[in-house]
This record gives structure tokens, sequence and C-alpha cells, in this order.
């Protein structure tokens, strides 16, 4: 029973968190407060539920508790309410009718307007991926700080920063018009997308809460496919997690060594997940979707994961496919990155030297000196071209650059195993 | 929800502008007031004299002191302001945008502070 009532409580904090926090602080405005009603409702939750039985809505339930609790909090503040607080109140109250629990349907669905409100342009785009990951899906701001390489001090004070510029600037809790969707809404898919690289960045598969921060940010995909079915670079960006997260699996050797993609066993991929990929593509482009102009950047880059996926399921990748989805992404963002990515795909139609030539032209970007991939990828494309020395050099500042010990080794391999090399 | 517009402009763009431009320049401003207006969000505006005029005070070990000068040494200087009063910070930011002083310095908004 009391497990039970435990599992219970934790599907719903899970399930339900971000819709009760969602409606509670909308009016206010006041995340902390919000969040912290709902912390005693699950506390009380927790105590009373294996006792008296589980409620028959629990979301209900937590919402009422919560409610007290918040109404309680703002009468606290002050001694005379402001005319703010008293139309908070008002609305709590007028919710909660005689104190009659909500039929679920009956709660509003504000999530959406508060991924905006944690994405808005005047919140540092920094702080804005870990306050989703706090606001939404109730993380603790020390296991969010490890994600993100800050000490758990730093992150603790720029999450409580954003929710007070939140509730003091009056930062809306609302959806914004056609208009202003377009760019209000890249801001959300950046900061999930964010959140899955943070996750997605942690090679050596032992970090369990960088892990776990992946399958958040697929979390809030979905979350947000619900929310916005017909804006196809959503559909986009979850198809994009969807095809990394399933070869995870295959990343590393039982032994924890480094993989790339050419040599993973792909019997490891999770088939699954690569299904419910393709599906959400699709559903990218479908006729339900179109009528938004351009296809976005997280469509590109999932269809080129897809193609990847699907070269390796045939034996030969669709080379010149990949090169022109990637021409679209260096059109459409202008992202060094891609370019480092499309010389590998046009060594395989142009051969090695076209792809360095193109290589080149990125290079006068400064940022990209610093880029571990960028000198990977030059030191494989010279290693193929029988530049040896050229190679060793490239790997040498690859392996400087890169944090990831398992990866770092990997290129150290892949360097000594050049022919024509001084035994190390 | 009332906002402070504070306006940050480099000052000596001023001086050398032609009249005409001048002249332009104002009538931007006066439009601006006046679409304030009209739209029944203006609390109160003004502009301010030169911040060569300004005069900084502050208490150093119980003695105060007077610094001829404005408190922040920058190019661009509080030059004027405007208070609105509207629903929210989106809002607020959406006519900080079209203020005049966008095109050539910072428009700094900020919440009114309600007691």
């Amino acid at each position: 029973m009391h497990e039970q009532a435990h599992n219970l409580a934790e599907a719903v904090a899970r399930n339900s968190r971000a819709k009760l926090v969602a409606f509670l602080a909308a009016g206010s405005g006041d995340l902390a407060a919000a969040e912290d009603a709902l912390s005693d409702a699950f506390a009380t939750a927790l105590s009373l539920w294996p006792a008296e039985g589980c409620p028959a809505n629990p979301e209900a339930w937590l919402l009422t508790v919560a409610r007290r609790r918040l109404i309680d909090h703002l009468r606290r503040q002050r001694e005379i309410p402001s005319s703010d607080d008293l139309e908070q109140l008002a609305e709590l109250s007028d919710f909660a009718g005689a104190g009659a629990a909500p039929a679920e349907d009956d709660l509003p669905d504000r999530r959406l307007a508060l991924l905006f409100a944690c994405t808005h342009p005047a919140i540092d785009p920094v702080v804005r991926a870990p306050l989703m990951l706090q606001v939404v899906l109730g993380l603790e701001a020390a296991q969010i700080a490890s994600s993100f390489l800050v000490s758990p001090a730093a992150m603790a004070q720029r999450l409580v920063r954003a929710k007070t510029k939140i509730r003091d600037a009056r930062i809306p809790f609302r959806v914004p018009n056609r208009s202003e969707l377009p760019d209000r809404l890249d801001a959300v898919l950046d900061s999930i997308y964010a959140c899955y690289s943070e996750g997605w960045a942690e090679a050596a598969g032992t970090d369990v809460a960088r892990r776990e921060l992946a399958g958040e940010a697929i979390f809030l995909g979905r979350l947000l496919v619900e929310l916005l079915p017909n804006e196809p670079e959503v559909w986009g960006l979850l198809a994009l997690m969807l095809y990394a997260e399933a070869r995870r699996p295959a990343r590393r050797r039982a032994d924890g060594e480094f993989v790339p993609f050419t040599q993973q066993d792909r019997r490891l991929w999770d088939q699954g997940m690569i299904d419910e990929a393709d599906s959400a593509l699709r559903r990218a482009s479908s006729g339900e979707t179109i009528g938004r102009l351009l296809i976005g950047r997280f469509q590109l880059e999932a269809a080129i994961q897809s193609a990847h996926v699907e070269g390796a399921r045939t034996g030969s990748a669709p080379w010149s496919s990949i090169v022109g989805l990637y021409d679209a992404l260096v059109q459409l963002t202008g992202s060094p990155v891609a370019s480092i990515n499309r010389a590998l795909a046009l060594a395989e139609v142009q051969g090695t030297g076209a792809a360095l030539k193109s290589l080149d032209g990125v290079s006068a970007d400064p940022r990209i000196h610093s880029y571990q991939p960028y000198w990977a990828v030059r030191a494989n494309l010279l290693a193929r071209t029988g530049l040896n020395d050229q190679a060793r050099h490239a790997y040498e500042i690859a392996i400087g650059l890169e944090r990831d010990p398992v990866v770092r080794r990997y290129l150290e391999q892949v360097r000594d195993a050049l022919p024509g090399g001084l035994a190390s | 929800m009332q906002y402070l517009l504070a306006l940050y402009v480099d000052e000596s763009g001023w001086e050398k502008m032609t009249p005409e431009q001048q002249k332009q320049g104002t009538g931007a401003y006066m439009a601006y007031a006046e679409a304030l207006k009209s739209a029944g969000v203006l609390v109160n505006s003004n502009r301010l004299r030169p911040s060569a005029t300004a005069t900084t005070m502050r208490t150093t070990n119980g003695k105060t002191q007077v610094l001829d000068g404005p408190f922040a040494d920058s190019k661009e200087q509080l030059a004027g302001y405007y208070l609105i009063d509207v629903a929210d910070l989106d809002a607020a930011m959406t006519w900080a945008g079209r203020c005049p002083a966008v095109q050539h310095g910072v428009v700094e908004v900020r919440a009114i502070w309600t007691m």
C-alpha cells in the first residue's frame, strides 16, 4: 500500500508537475512560490495517501492542497495585499469552488505558456534550458549544475535570479501570437536541444545525471509535439533527438571505449526509437504541417540522421542527398559546425581533396580553431589523402581540445595507427 | 503595471547633427510621445539636460562628497525617460522597441517596484 501510494505520487509528480506549476504560477508569475506550494502538496500526499488511500483524482487533490498553501503564502507575504495579489487570490479561490476538487479536464493547460515564459527573450539564454528543467521537470539546481558544468551555488543563483525577474518584471505566461511565434518557438526548441546536447555530450556513459538529461529533453520534446502538433520544427527536433538516442547503446563498447558511427553494431540500436523518429520526421513534412514556409534546421538535421540510419541498414548511404541536406543547413544557419560535417559527406561524393578544400573555407572562422571536431575531421581527411604527418598534427590538436577521456583515448589510438609514426 | 523606459544615448551625437536632422529627431520623439498618449499608456516623460550638468553625491566615511558629472562614466548617458503603464513586460518591450532612442542608443526597461 505504502509503495503503491508512493509510486502514484511519483508518477503524478512527473506527469502533472508542469501542468500544476503552470496553473499555480500563471496569475502571480511567482514560480518559486508555486513550486514551494507544490512540493508541500507532494510531501503531504506522501504522508497521507499510504494511510488514507490514494484519491480518485490525484492531480486535483494535489492542486487543491497546493492552492491552499499558495493562498496562505500570498496572505502572509503582505499585510495589505496589493490588487495583483487580490486578483491572484480571487482566481485561485474561484477555481477552488467550495473547496471541491476540480475535474482534471477543467484544469486549464498552461504548460505551453510556461515554456514560453522560461525561454522569454528577456531571460538570459544560458539560463533558459536550466530553468525549463527545473520549473517544468522539477530537477534540483545541483543536478542541473553538474550537467551544465557550473557550480551548484552558481546555478541556484542563476535560477533564483531568472524566477525573480519573471515575477517582478512581470514576464507574461502566454503563448505568442502568429507573428511572434517563429522566433519565440526557436528559443524553446534551442533550449530543449541544449538539454539534449548536454546529456549526449556525456560520452563515457557513466554520468547518470547527464544521461538522464537526454531522457528529460526527449520528454520535453514529446510534450511540445503534444502541445504544438502543427509545427514542423517541433516534430523535427523530436525526430533528431530520437535518432541520436536510439544509437546511444552502440556508442560505447562493453569496456567503455568509444565506437565511431561507421563501426557501430547496429543490432544495438533501439529500433523502436528509430521507428518513432521516422514517423516524427514524416509528420514534420506531412500535409498537416504544410503551409509553414521553410524547412527548418531541426528537420534538416533529422533528415541527415535518417539518411545515415538508412545507409547503415542498406550498406550504402545516399551521400549526394546528405551533401544536399548539409548545403541547405549551411545556407540556413551559416553554422561552421554544419560546414565541417558537410566536408565529411563531400569526401564520399567528390573525394578527400575537395573535402579538404571546402574545410579550408571554414577555417577563416577563428572560433573553429578551438573546436575539436574541426581538427578530428581535418585529421581524418588528411589521413585518407595520405598526408600522414599533417594528419598526426591535426589529431594532436583534436586530442588536446577534447575534454572527454574516452574520446581522447579513441583519437590517440587512431593517431597511433597512422603509418610512418614514431613508436611511442 | 508601470515600467520606466530609461533612454541612454551618446550625447555628442546631437551636436553633430545638422539643424534639419535635429528637427527630424525631435519630431520622432514627439510622435512617439503622441502615440504613447493616444494609447493611454503614458504616465509621464521627460528629457534631461546633458550629463555635463549632472551632480553626483555620495557619503564616504560620514562625509558627503559631491562630484561634478554623471555617476557612470560611459559613452551612453541617461538622456530621458518615459514612465508607462501597461499589462506586462511584453507590452513594455513592444513600446520600448518603438522608441526612437533604440535607433541611436539603448533603452532600458525597468519594472516599477509597487509599494
